[in-house]
């Protein structure tokens, strides 16, 4: 019999903990296929973030690190300053990357740190229950606005791409999103294409991916996905923001 | 080895250096600076690893990730930077990683002033991060005493997986003494350390065992878990406790009308004040913590010599410590408390004019 699919090594026996719907899962899978694609699996470390994906550590069949909440990239850039011989990855949500760890996010892009970033964006705290996050949109509900964001308030949604592309030194930098299966096509290109950069030492690498909560923005995954397509795609555009080895600055 | 004049912060990361530490992690704050400034330009001659971190927050997490790794790795920082590192200090702990962390205490609270103070006993000793965790923690009195700290909290670090935090100040930080330093870890010693893999940390799965998947981590969700893994964290305290309590006996014997405790800079103050009235015939002991954490508390009590009416604190504080000794004194003998605080560090005269008054009572 001829095995033409299955559970890639670079992710553990350990079941899931995320909701019916969620897209962690297919993201999970994207980074430990390219991993297993790149032989990286006994070479590779990964840190694991505060939010629904705090248990990532589990999750990833190698050596990892749980972080506190938002210091992913320097607990990163201390693995990797020991442990030159090693890749590192960050797994990060939108309020640990872009609220609580902005500071750590944006100094390990611009000091071009030798790790791979990716993070998952769905406008909101999954884990804490549906309160607002830094990638909120303008006007969606959630337990912390629940009159919708109000952008005289509380300002605007982050685009974190755009934001390190301002920096110099990032080698790579893409979003992409997880909303339909020609998506996710791209999104493991792009997965893919830093881990590669990160086994070639090229620098600091980033894939954002456009997501979804299906349990806390209150739908059922088919109709999030829409949501998203609707909602988010035209405020966080899709595309590479930076690609050293293409040319792309 | 001759002795080298040295400032403290300067002294105490040579030493480190040659204790085998090739990762250091920080962010400038006064009066430590000369530490960072030293393992800036220090570092990268030993093939080490300099980063100045975006804040203290991010240079302990980089502890957090290096130390996961078993690597010799310290960061440092005065008062308000510790502060900001008592949140990756409290993971750290929990996570049980090996690491030196020094604070050159200033005045505090807040953002205070840069002088010597002795404000952050109870946050050295009593947790400053949140949960149920302790580091062990050593406070010099002299430059020499600093330098010898930075080996010694590499091996306690390494022999019990804790934080080891020099509870220093402004005063060993800036002031200049002769030093000898132990001799340093060859290179060749160094490169051995480097290859070590510790079974617990992360590595490469160089045998490409299947079930290799070591997590560096203080989440246990499962109360019955965590509960397991506090009560062993507990455990390894109380060894510690057994095993490292360190201090020093000063004109201790049984005519000593007063017992005197004090620790760090304050203890050099209270000496010489005790040689003065030595000198009028008057005996006075002291107990000098080495350690902080764990406390002499038993030591303490067996050197209240049979005369002694009263155990006097001096502290660079408003009173800290005084309630460990409050401990050891268990009631027996009355325990008073004089400091000085805001930076204003106490002259040998005060605390005669303390001591003379104490006797005449």
């Amino acid at each position: 019999m001829e095995i033409i699919a299955t559970r890639p090594e670079s992710l553990t026996q350990t079941p899931f903990t995320y909701c019916p719907g969620c897209l962690h899962g297919v993201a999970h899978r994207l980074i430990a296929e390219a991993i297993d694609e790149h032989g990286l699996i006994n070479k590779m470390a990964g840190v694991a973030p505060v939010g629904c994906s705090v248990f990532a550590y589990k999750f990833f069949n190698m050596d990892m690190a749980e972080a506190a909440h938002g210091r992913a990239p320097a607990v990163a850039t201390g693995i990797k300053r020991a442990r030159p011989d090693m890749h590192v990855f960050t797994y990060q949500g939108d309020g640990d990357l872009a609220a609580i760890g902005t500071a750590e996010i944006v100094h390990a892009a611009n000091r071009g740190e030798h790790i791979s970033v990716f993070f998952v964006n769905n406008a909101i705290y999954g884990m804490t229950g549906g309160q607002m996050a830094p990638t909120t949109l303008p006007d969606m509900k959630t337990t912390t606005s629940p009159y919708g964001r109000n952008t005289d308030d509380i300002g605007f949604p982050i685009r974190v791409c755009e934001l390190l592309a301002t920096l110099i030194a990032p080698y790579y930098i893409e979003r992409v999103s997880l909303l339909s299966p020609a998506d996710i096509l791209k999104a493991k290109k792009a997965v893919n294409k830093a881990i590669q950069y990160n086994k070639e030492g090229r620098g600091f690498t980033f894939v954002e991916f456009i997501s979804t909560c299906p349990t806390n923005w209150g739908m059922d995954p088919i109709k999030s996905r829409d949501w998203a397509k609707e909602n988010m795609l035209p405020f966080f555009k899709t595309g590479c923001y930076r690609d050293k080895g293409k040319g792309v600055e | 080895m001759a002795k080298i004049l040295m400032k403290g912060n300067e002294a105490v990361a040579e030493a480190a250096i040659r204790s085998g530490c090739r990762l250091y992690f920080a962010y400038p704050i006064t009066p430590q600076s000369e530490l960072i400034e030293y393992m800036a330009r220090m570092m990268p001659k030993v093939d080490g690893t300099f980063i100045q971190a975006e804040s203290e927050i991010a240079a302990i997490n980089m502890v957090y990730g290096a130390a996961g790794c078993g690597k010799r790795v310290m960061t440092s920082s005065s008062s308000p930077g510790i502060s900001l590192k008592m949140e990756g200090i409290s993971y750290i702990a929990g996570a049980e990683l090996p690491c030196v962390i020094i604070n050159v205490q200033r005045g505090g609270p807040g953002l205070g002033d840069i002088q010597p103070a002795q404000g952050d006993y109870f946050q050295a000793t009593k947790g400053g991060g949140h949960g149920d965790y302790r580091l062990i923690v050593l406070a010099p009195s002299s430059v020499q005493e600093f330098a010898d700290m930075a080996a010694d909290a590499f091996d306690l670090a390494d022999k019990y997986r804790n934080p080891v935090m020099i509870l220093a100040d402004g005063m060993l930080g800036q002031m200049m003494e002769p030093v000898e330093f132990r001799p340093a870890k060859s290179d060749e010693e160094v490169a051995e350390m480097w290859k070590q893999h510790k079974s617990w940390c992360i590595n490469p799965n160089e045998d490409g065992d299947k079930k290799h998947h070591h997590e560096i981590n203080s989440l246990e969700i499962d109360p019955l878990v965590l509960e397991k893994h506090v009560n062993n964290l507990s455990k390894k305290y109380a060894e510690i406790k057994k095993n490292e309590i360190r201090y020093e006996k000063y004109e201790l014997s049984d005519d000593n009308e007063i017992l005197c405790v004090a620790w760090g800079t304050a203890s050099r103050v209270v000496k010489s004040a005790i040689n003065e009235l030595k000198k009028e015939g008057k005996s006075i002991g002291l107990v000098r913590p080495i350690n902080v954490w764990p406390f002499p508390y038993d030591e303490i009590a067996k050197a209240i010599g049979p005369k002694v009416k009263k155990i006097y604190v001096f502290e660079l504080n408003t009173g800290q410590m005084v309630d460990d000794v409050k401990i050891a004194a268990a009631g027996k003998v009355p325990v008073e408390f004089w400091g000085k605080v805001g930076g204003v560090v106490f002259t040998p005269a005060e605390i005669k004019e303390k001591l003379e008054a104490a006797l005449k009572e």
